[in-house]
């Protein structure tokens, strides 16, 4: 098993067994423990300058979760926002995500969407080029109603693996002279949990979730992710960048079946 | 002394039966037609004080049998609605049809569970509650408390629904049709052909904010679908029981204006995070809007963005 299908699977494997456990959680702060198991305990700085976390303060829908990152260092500022590690702590496998930020691409934000499984916080750590990691955390509160962190349409999704979206946005005042580009990819994916026992056999049904997506503007790497089971279905990243004049945009994404999906479009540059 | 002794055992065994009477409580039942009962569910979220009795429940009474359509928010809700049958019919309940997976229609299940009772749901129904089941146990043990959620358990369903289905109860035919995703993706109905009485279960509702939870495109086509069955009423999941068709006039106008309000909203690039503002001209129209319109939105922005 991969370094990062360990990290990413191995700590929902523990927490499986541990279920019973789960209620009590609240009073036991599982942070110290990820920070152990995912940052092997390094040193834990405050990221309140260097990365901003934003999510609503209620999961409306427990299966779609928009959250965003945004770097916040200043223009002057020397160091680079190197990763930005994603952690909801209260879900069945905490680590959602591993953003890495191409070194030449100035990404400055990232939007997503999770499942939120419970009442969490959910801490956003950048690695930046000093060596050091920074944190930030927001609280989220568990969706009411049946709303749940699972598939509303499982057909629908299964339907849909391997399509891929590209779009480009305008972003608001900041013209094409600068540079700055927004841009999203989708991908249809069921990113199942594994989550459920099949009632016949007793046994989980296995985890079948995107766990790389790599994106590239030509052949300068953008952003990649090491996503897994807390990624909403069909893994959505919404993100600004910087563009080299590129003319081609071409993302590739594995899951934890062996599928590639890879796909290129060109880049509308016509003044957006 | 004799008689202090008797007064004693007259008290206490008006106690136990008082006791025993709080927990085979019937639930209150309305006839809406000939053989056709229904609990009209509270507009409310599920919590401890209301025993997440909040979905409407019913039974049909045939010659031989009787079927159930769903069961209720916890045990104690179905243990209360096996009472209300029992105060009315000795026949055996033959069917226990659940309409989707929610949890305020199937954590009654338990109540019904014995031999001779066959629970029936559509085909994705035991996929759902495989995916969902623990979860919502998890969930509603915050709102509702240990002792209502420790003795709820999961019943799937053993007979199966895809297309239609004819049950009967004894010179009365009910006609069960599994429906694409709409409201859920394991949506039944049970149309009681002999008083023109639908169930709609979730794909109906009414004064209760509609709740997506499948496919807005899907449910959309299931109301046009629906609005085309010959019932004299409908047994929404929420809301009073109605005349048919109008009762959809509500929730198609709500659906509509969500999906074409979240149509704009992808069109113009705005991200799934700004979809709460979608609908918003419908918030005077329905109780605990501001509980599911965001998720609502929420859900149909990520459907729409891939139109």
């Amino acid at each position: 098993m991969p370094g990062y299908l360990l990290r990413l699977f191995g700590v929902a494997g523990l927490l499986l067994f541990a279920a019973p456990l789960a209620f009590a959680a609240g009073a036991n702060d599982p942070w110290p423990g990820l920070v152990q198991d995912i940052f092997s305990n390094r040193p834990m700085n405050d990221g309140s300058d260097v990365i901003a976390i934003e999510m609503p303060t209620r999961a409306e829908d427990a299966a779609i979760v928009p959250v965003t990152l945004r770097t916040k260092l200043l223009p002057g500022d020397i160091r680079q926002v190197l990763s930005i590690t994603l952690v909801i702590d209260e879900n069945p496998a905490p680590m959602a995500a591993k953003f890495q930020l191409g070194p030449d691409a100035k990404v400055s934000e990232i939007s997503t969407r999770v499942r939120v499984n419970n009442y969490t916080d959910v801490h956003a750590v950048a690695e930046l080029s000093d060596g050091k990691l920074y944190m930030t955390k927001t609280y989220v509160k568990a969706s009411g109603g049946c709303s749940a962190p699972a598939a509303k349409n499982a057909d629908e999704a299964k339907g849909r693996l391997g399509q891929m979206r590209y779009r480009q946005f305008g972003k608001a005042g900041e013209g094409p002279a600068s540079g700055a580009r927004e841009a999203q990819i989708m991908i249809g994916h069921p990113n199942n949990s594994g989550l459920q026992m099949d009632q016949v056999t007793q046994l989980y049904v296995p985890a079948f979730f995107v766990n790389e997506l790599r994106l590239w503007q030509d052949d300068n790497l953008v952003l990649t992710m090491e996503g897994g089971i807390s990624i909403s279905e069909d893994p959505n990243i919404r993100f600004t960048y910087v563009s080299n004049g590129a003319k081609r945009f071409r993302a590739e994404a594995k899951d934890t079946e062996g599928h590639v999906f890879e796909r290129e479009w060109k880049i509308d540059d016509s003044g957006i | 002394m004799a008689h202090r002794a008797l007064i004693l055992s007259a008290l206490t065994m008006l106690a136990t039966a008082t006791a025993s009477l709080a927990q085979q409580q019937d639930l209150p039942v309305n006839s809406i037609a000939d053989g056709v009962f229904v609990h009209n569910g509270q507009t409310a979220q599920m919590t401890r004080e209301n025993d997440g009795a909040i979905a409407n429940v019913g039974f049909i009474i045939g010659e031989d049998a009787v079927a159930v359509i769903d069961t209720g928010g916890s045990l104690r809700e179905g243990r209360q609605l096996m009472a209300a049958i029992r105060a009315r019919t000795g026949k055996p309940i033959r069917y226990v049809i659940n309409t989707h997976g929610h949890p305020d229609h199937v954590f009654g299940n338990g109540a019904f569970v014995q031999d001779g009772t066959t629970f029936v749901g559509h085909t994705n129904l035991p996929r759902t509650l495989a995916a969902r089941g623990k979860f919502y146990l998890d969930a509603f043990r915050r709102t509702m408390g240990d002792e209502l959620i420790d003795e709820i358990s999961i019943v799937p369903p053993t007979l199966f629904v895809s297309g239609t289905l004819n049950l009967d109860l004894g010179a009365r035919a009910l006609v069960l049709r599994a429906w694409p995703a709409a409201h859920s993706d394991c949506d039944l109905t049970v149309f009681d052909k002999k008083t023109g009485t639908l169930f709609a279960g979730d794909l109906v509702f009414l004064a209760h904010t509609p709740v997506l939870d499948g496919s807005i495109r899907g449910w959309l086509g299931a109301i046009s679908e629906l609005g085309a069955l010959p019932a004299q009423r409908v047994v929404p999941g929420h809301g009073p029981v109605s005349e048919w068709p109008a009762a959809l006039t509500d929730e198609r106008r709500y659906l509509q204006t969500l999906a074409s309000d979240v149509r704009g909203l992808v069109t113009s690039g705005k991200p799934i995070a700004a979809a709460a503002t979608a609908a918003s001209s419908e918030r005077s129209r329905w109780e605990l809007f501001d509980d599911f319109n965001t998720r609502n939105a929420t859900a149909a922005f990520s459907e729409i963005e891939w139109e």
